[in-house]
């Protein structure tokens, strides 16, 4: 009877030396202990396909198809441009400017923009020290006056080597973005004229 | 006449159940400790086509996860970003490391990087990102300190019973949504954290199913 223990913890040292223990490092893909309805015959996003020619279970649209809600027919909010393909200076009329659009422009400026083009807009972002080439600030006259909808068109498109954006920010974001960009604009290029008079005194200058 | 059974024969059926009971004990905890997700899963990190760093990204030039995965506030999916997103920077930071050829062919052929994914849920489990990133979970609850991670790696089990300890009381792991990214944040850093997630349960319906139909369709 002793053997039959013996064996029994030989056989216990054994897997343990052989399986390791919870946690540990692994290249090899987890096995499915009961694999049962874990992987179904059915497409997932940004899966696999073996029926279509490249390999791809999302289908890109085919020419011309539009999808419910995408028809874009607002010029000045799609585009930037109004309807007779100038640039608009002003805000579409279906974005409410407020302290809402504020505030998520503010957050995806610092996802998206920040990386390169600094907290403070001036160019000097993390990438910066990584290679990244020269970024303009947003605080020098060119793009000072640019128009509203030649930002809203470079977030969307790209411009000279910065790729386009408009697959992350959807055009009601974007409005957002250009709303913030104005904000550190002002808040850089601001002179002593910007001060109301009922506030000079504070700051000590009348 | 000799006997055929010594006198210690008597006990042996006696010691043979007592072995049949610690075997199947053994093999019991075994079973536990290895054909559960806390050993299949936690831990797989595969070797990926670009041995792309998050610690870098993430955690030393303090990228958001949203820059890549730019779908996860509005959709069940957190997605895998295109090659355009890492030419964003690539195209002028080290254009021409040999690491990077992946991306840059895909850049140019537009066909898709081949990551290996490393968080795969069974296929009859519905789980949606929007849903809980939009409501103050943060991806650390489910995915660990990406931002400290040279290759990713599965750090939870995410079996059910890691679904339902949050679903059954979700507050102690809800956090402000302006820190959902943030995976260094402890509800330490907040004075006080279960009153504010009291309210924050009450005033954003927080109400995480517990049935079955809640995450299996």
């Amino acid at each position: 009877m002793r053997y039959a223990y013996y064996v029994l913890l030989f056989v216990c040292v054994l897997t343990v030396s052989v399986m390791g223990f919870r946690g540990s490092r692994s290249v090899k893909p987890p096995l499915e202990v009961f694999p049962d309805m874990d992987r179904q015959a059915k497409y997932k996003p940004q899966s696999a396909s073996v029926f279509f020619a490249d390999g791809r279970a999302d289908r890109p649209l085919p020419p011309g198809v539009v999808a419910r809600g995408e028809l874009r027919d607002d010029s000045e909010l799609f585009r930037g441009k109004n309807a007779a393909g100038q640039w608009i200076n002003h805000f579409p009329a279906a974005v409410k400017i407020d302290a809402r659009l504020m505030e998520r422009g503010r957050e995806r400026f610092t996802i998206y923009c920040q990386p390169c083009h600094g907290a403070v807009g001036d160019g000097n972002g993390i990438t910066k020290q990584y290679g990244m080439g020269v970024t303009p600030s947003y605080h020098i006259d060119r793009i000072v006056n640019l128009t509203d909808g030649e930002i809203f068109n470079t977030i969307t498109n790209g411009r000279n080597t910065m790729l386009p954006y408009g697959d992350k920010l959807v055009p009601e974001d974007r409005w957002a973005v250009v709303a913030y960009v104005r904000a550190l604009q002002r808040a850089q290029l601001g002179t002593v004229k910007d001060v109301p008079p009922s506030h000079k005194s504070e700051l000590g200058l009348q | 006449m000799s006997k055929i059974f010594p006198k210690s024969a008597n006990k042996l059926p006696l010691q043979i159940i007592l072995f049949v009971f610690i075997l199947a004990g053994v093999v019991t905890a075994a079973t536990t400790y290895y054909a559960t997700p806390k050993y299949t899963r936690v831990g797989y990190a595969p070797v990926q086509p670009v041995p792309y760093s998050h610690a870098l990204h993430v955690g030393q030039l303090g990228m958001d996860c949203r820059y890549c995965h730019s779908n996860v506030e509005k959709s069940g999916v957190a997605n895998l970003p295109t090659a355009q997103t890492c030419m964003n920077c690539h195209l002028h930071v080290r254009p021409d490391s040999p690491l990077l050829a992946p991306i840059r062919a895909s850049y140019e052929s537009g066909d898709p990087v081949p990551w290996k994914r490393v968080h795969q849920l069974p296929d009859y489990v519905y789980f949606n990102h929007s849903a809980h990133v939009d409501r103050g979970v943060s991806c650390f609850e489910c995915h660990g300190r990406i931002d400290q991670m040279e290759v990713v790696q599965h750090a939870q089990p995410l079996s059910m019973s890691f679904c339902l300890n949050c679903h059954r009381n979700p507050a102690p792991q809800l956090r402000p949504l302006d820190q959902v990214t943030n995976l260094a944040w402890t509800p330490a850093q907040m004075p006080d954290h279960a009153k504010w997630a009291a309210d924050f349960v009450k005033n954003n319906k927080v109400i995480p199913p517990t049935s079955c139909t809640g995450c299996h369709r």
